[in-house]
Formats: structure tokens, C-alpha cells, sequence
């Protein structure tokens, strides 16, 4: 299973595929393919009947009121919730073929594919080298030197190398909060995945890392796939490609809220011309 | 309108000015008796060291009634030396391992009950375990140890550890007694240490396609073992000082050997044993072998303090 997890790269030799001009990834790949996703936590139902795709080297913006369950499917797709006691996910979530909640699928195989970004800065108490050895190290690599090379690479994916090439051996949380959040984007990087997972990156970070941040993602579509959950809609609408609006509905037998995907689509179409009141009322600040 | 200071001066003043000076005389009266009792060990040691000279703690003879009296107690600190080592070599990995299965491993039903297990025997008297040592774990154990000095009888280093066997009282009884006695202590500290470790900190480990197992050395660990060395210590500390258990079980025959099955004896279970018949020289030794444990867990307690500080400035940034 695990082998076919990594060999799935989109072909464009396709006969006659009448490709975007552009150049791109032909339209039909898609990263991600959710079908009737629903997660449980227990007898509480987070969010319920989600679909969508993610389409490749893009940014996915997932948006919505607090409680509407963006997190809760940002974390289906590196199987993030399985180390929720409890929880307990329906429908299918395809990554590039194969059901990441199939048989024999191992979660920690999933995650090296799929990297993640937490909303607080989460480096361990080690040297900033250390946290970005950390993945590879856990993938089996010992070579100093292709370590080495590695944690040069990803800190300069993450706009990082400069600021601390001179104190790489010193502790990771001596940096500042916005050095901290690249640094756990260069770690994430450091397993070379193909999806990065952001869950609100930048709720912590002051506008000036916000901006380093969010220029970093534009930098990493070239070769990842990003989906971001943000609780900013401005963040949304200057990042994304895509966004999809989530929003709650209150289950009036027993007064519990759950999450429904309400629109998904291209985000300046989200934001300038919504097709459902719902996102309207949110996106113009009305909501929410 | 106008304000006057009383109108913005604190209402509960006096509380707190009375709270910090109960503190403050609480802080002080601890201070006080750690030097009253450092005082008067000293002042009562001096005989035993003005006879004895540094030889107080090299020589190996402790005759204190002959003419001239023997007071060495190197065989005492070797004995206490030992079976704490033993103790801690044996509870350390069963203390972490049951504080890492009680955090990360065991289902949210078994937590409970495991926990109130490991604390309730913390509580349990230490009388109680060098009785239970005497009169059934020490008989008893003699034939697994026989098998194993059997089985290294000739065999470098492990034959001159695990030798010949006397009576079961030895310094690996006491080392084992002292080994279940600490077990709960380290246990307790250390989960509660490991369950501060931020849920944050663990997701990152694991979005990055860690294990378990592999979460746990790269992302528990690095935060707690500050916190873990200090639980050992703590250990280490009442291992070093326990005095009944470890009479009742070490064999009191002192000896210097690298045969854990012999007997031994013990700084604190000689003090306790041999008080009652002490002379005025005797005493005086006595008071000195006192004041040497007290040194030797002061000793302990801060280099390992300096370890924890020093590390932890690595690795939590000084910054």
C-alpha cells in the first residue's frame, strides 16, 4: 500500500490532454478526492457530509465560525484525529488513489506525505538542527552530511537559513515566534512531503512574521500542495486559490452543533460572488 | 470630585503584609533548624574526626571501644553506596516504564487504578518492607540466587558480581527492598512531570510520522528529563537514607566485595543498630557517620541539580 503512496505522480503525456496554457498539472489530478466525510468524537458528530478536492500545487483556504469543523477535516487528511481518543471517521478520503482510512495504511507512513503546521509554534526543547533532523532521522537517515545538506535545504524553504546559519546548534526556543512557526514549516519540510497541512499558522504571529509566512507559501506551491485553516478571511482571500466555507448547524433534538461544508470554490469567486446567502453573509463580515 | 489616597489605597494591605511575613518567618525557620542540626552534627563529629583523622573515612576497621578505638567507615559508605546503586539501576527502568505506560499507553479505564495502586505503595512503612524482606523475601530468594551464582561461576566479572551466596541477607536484598520502596516515588513524579509535556508538542512529533515510541524519546523526553533526573534524585535520596528496611535485610557483617550476595552493612542501619551500646567515642562516630550521609546526599542533590540546570539552559534556550 505504502509503495503506491509514493510513486503517484501525475503524468502529463496523457493523449491529447487539452492542458491549461499555463502549463500546470493537468485539471483531472487532484490531491485529495473527500467523499461523504464524516467524523465522530464520541456520540457527538463534528462535521458531517463533506465533499471537495484539493487540487495540486495549490492553496486550499478553509474558513468558518469556531466549532464548524475545519480543523477536524484539516486533520482527516494526515490522520491527525486517530490520537484523539474517540474519534472516529466515515466516508472516504482519497490521496492520490489509494483510502487513507484503508486497510493497512499506517498513519505514520501518511504523515511523512503529508507534513503539518500547528497553530502554536511547537518546537521540541533541542537545538534548531536537531528539530529539523528530527523527520529525516526518523525516516532512517544517519549520513551527517546528507543531514546536513537537508537541514541547510529546508531552512532555506523556509526562509530561515539566514537568520540562524550562525547558531544552529543552539536551542530552537530561543528563537522569536515568527522564527519558530518557519521552523516548524522547515522541519515539516525536511521529510520532503508532497501536502502541507496549516492549522491557523499565524494566529499567534504578529503581522510582520504573518507576511514572511504567508510569502512562504507562495514560494512552497511550486512544489507542495497547502491547506490552510484561518479564522482570518483577509488571510483567505490574499493566499488562497481555493476556499472552502464551513459553517455550524445547531441539531435542534439535542441542541449540538455540527460542522457542514456550506460552498467550496475558486476564492475570488467566494469572496466576490458567493452562491449561497450563508457565505455571503460571512464573507462580508455580517456573520460570524 | 476629588480622590484622596485612601480612596486608591489597596484594601487588603494588611492580608497580604501579614501572608508574606508568615512566609517569610515560615521560609526562615526551615533555614534555622538546617543550621541548628548542621551545627550540632558538626560540633558532635569532632571527637570521632580528631581520632580518626581523614582515616575516618578510608580505614576499614570500626572497633570504637579498643585501645586505641578503629573508627573507618569505608566499608559503611561502600554498603550505602551500593545498595542504593542497586536499587536505582533496578527502579529506574521500571519507574519510567510504568510512568510512560500509565501517560501514553494505558486505556483511560486503567489509568486510574494504576495510579492509585503505585501511590498506595509509596505509603506503605518502610518497617513493613524490611519485615516482609526478612521473613519471606530473603529465605526465599537465596535459591534464585544460588542459580545465578551457578550460572556465572566462572565467568569474568559477572562470577566475582554474583558470587557465592550466604544467607540471603545482603547487599542485594536490601538493594531490591529499596528498589520497591523508590519504584513509587519515581513513578509518581515522573508521570506528572511527562503529563505536562503540551498535547502541542507530542503532534508535532507525530505529524511528522513518528511512532509511539519514537514521539515519546523525541518530543516527551527532551521536555521532561529535567524533571525525571529530579524524581531519581529524590529516589536516590531516600534509598541512601533508609535505615530500618535496610538493617533488617543487609546482614550487618561489613564487608567491601564485589559480591553482590554478600552481606554488607550500611551508614544509617549501623547508626540506628549500633546506638544503644555506643561509648562516648562511639557516639561521636556515630554523630560523624551522620553528618558524612547528610554530606554525601548534599553532594548528590547538587551535582545533579547542576546537570538538570545546565542541560535544560542548552536545550530550553538561555534567550
Amino acid at each position: 500500500m505504502t509503495e503506491t503512496l509514493a510513486i503517484q505522480t501525475p503524468h502529463v503525456g496523457h493523449a491529447s490532454e487539452p492542458s491549461a496554457a499555463s502549463g500546470s498539472a493537468p485539471q483531472h489530478s487532484v490531491v485529495f478526492d473527500v467523499r461523504d466525510l464524516v467524523v465522530h468524537y464520541g456520540a457527538f458528530t463534528a462535521v458531517r457530509e463533506v465533499d471537495l478536492k484539493i487540487h495540486p500545487n495549490e492553496i486550499t483556504a478553509f474558513i468558518g465560525p469556531s466549532g464548524c469543523g475545519k480543523s477536524t477535516v484539516l486533520r482527516c487528511f494526515n490522520r491527525m484525529n486517530d490520537t484523539i481518543k474517540g474519534a472516529r471517521v466515515e466516508g472516504t478520503v482519497n490521496y492520490r488513489g489509494v483510502d487513507l482510512y484503508g486497510a493497512n495504511v499506517s498513519a505514520t507512513q501518511v504523515r511523512k506525505h503529508v507534513g503539518m503546521v500547528f497553530q502554536k509554534p511547537n518546537p521540541v526543547p533541542k537545538s534548531i538542527y536537531e528539530n529539523v533532523a528530527y523527520g529525516p532521522r526518523l525516516a532512517g537517515l544517519r549520513n551527517k552530511g546528507e543531514l546536513d545538506a537537508i537541514v541547510e535545504a529546508s531552512l532555506r524553504g523556509a526562509a530561515l537559513w539566514d537568520d540562524v546559519k550562525d547558531r544552529l546548534k543552539s536551542s530552537a526556543l530561543g528563537l522569536s515566534g515568527g522564527q519558530q512557526q518557519r521552523l516548524c514549516i522547515g522541519r515539516a519540510l525536511a521529510v520532503q512531503p508532497d501536502v502541507i497541512l496549516m492549522d491557523e499558522p499565524c494566529s499567534a504571529l504578529d503581522p510582520i512574521a504573518t507576511a514572511r509566512i504567508e510569502d512562504l507559501m507562495q514560494e512552497l506551491k511550486a512544489k507542495n500542495t497547502i491547506i490552510i485553516v484561518t479564522h482570518s478571511m483577509q488571510q483567505a482571500a490574499r493566499v488562497s486559490d481555493r476556499t472552502a466555507f464551513f459553517t455550524t448547524e445547531v441539531n435542534e433534538a439535542n441542541d449540538r452543533r455540527t460542522g457542514v461544508l456550506v460552498e467550496y470554490d475558486r476564492t475570488d469567486r467566494m469572496f466576490a460572488n458567493p452562491s449561497d446567502a450563508r457565505t455571503e453573509a460571512y464573507v462580508t463580515g455580517r456573520f460570524g | 470630585m476629588t480622590l484622596t489616597i485612601n480612596d486608591l489605597k489597596s484594601k487588603k494591605q494588611y492580608a497580604d503584609k501579614s501572608f508574606s511575613v508568615i512566609v517569610l518567618l515560615g521560609g526562615t525557620t526551615i533555614l534555622v533548624i538546617l543550621a541548628v542540626i548542621a551545627y550540632t552534627i558538626t560540633n558532635r563529629s569532632t571527637d570521632a574526626f580528631r581520632i580518626a583523622g581523614f582515616k575516618f573515612f578510608t580505614g576499614q576497621k570500626f572497633v570504637p571501644n579498643g585501645t586505641p578505638p578503629a573508627l573507618g567507615i569505608l566499608k559503611y559508605i561502600f554498603g550505602t553506596a551500593l545498595t542504593s546503586l542497586i536499587a536505582i539501576v533496578l527502579a529506574v527502568p521500571i519507574s519510567l516504564g510504568l510512568a510512560l505506560y500509565t501517560t501514553q499507553v494505558a486505556p483511560q479505564w486503567l489509568k486510574k487504578p494504576l495510579v492509585a495502586l503505585t501511590d498506595l505503595v509509596a505509603v506503605v512503612p518502610s518497617v513493613v518492607f524490611g519485615l516482609w524482606g526478612i521473613i519471606y523475601l530473603a529465605p526465599k530468594i537465596t535459591t534464585l540466587y544460588k542459580h545465578i551464582s551457578d550460572l556465572c561461576d566462572g565467568v569474568p566479572v559477572l562470577g566475582s558480581i554474583f558470587g557465592k551466596v550466604g544467607s540471603g541477607r545482603s547487599f542485594m536484598t536490601a538493594g531490591l527492598i529499596l528498589a520497591v520502596m523508590i519504584t513509587p516515588i519515581i513513578t509518581s513524579i515522573a508521570r506528572e512531570v511527562i503529563e505536562t509535556c503540551p498535547q502541542t508538542d507530542r503532534d508535532g512529533a507525530l505529524a511528522l510520522g513518528a511512532t509511539r515510541w519514537e514521539m515519546i524519546t523525541g518530543a516527551v523526553m527532551p521536555h521532561s528529563i529535567g524533571g525525571i533526573v529530579g524524581a531519581i534524585m529524590l529516589g536516590l535520596g531516600r534509598a541512601m537514607g533508609e535505615t530500618i528496611a535496610v538493617a533488617l535485610v543487609i546482614g550487618s557483617s561489613a564487608a567491601i566485595t564485589s559480591n553482590l550476595f554478600s552481606s554488607g552493612d550500611s551508614l544509617p542501619a549501623v547508626i540506628a543498630l549500633q546506638w544503644g551500646e555506643a561509648n562516648a567515642t562511639a557516639k561521636s562516630a556515630l554523630i560523624a557517620m551522620g553528618l558524612t550521609l547528610f554530606v554525601m546526599t548534599l553532594v548528590v542533590n547538587f551535582a545533579a541539580t547542576a546537570i538538570v540546570t545546565r542541560s535544560t539552559k542548552r536545550m530550553q534556550g538561555a534567550a
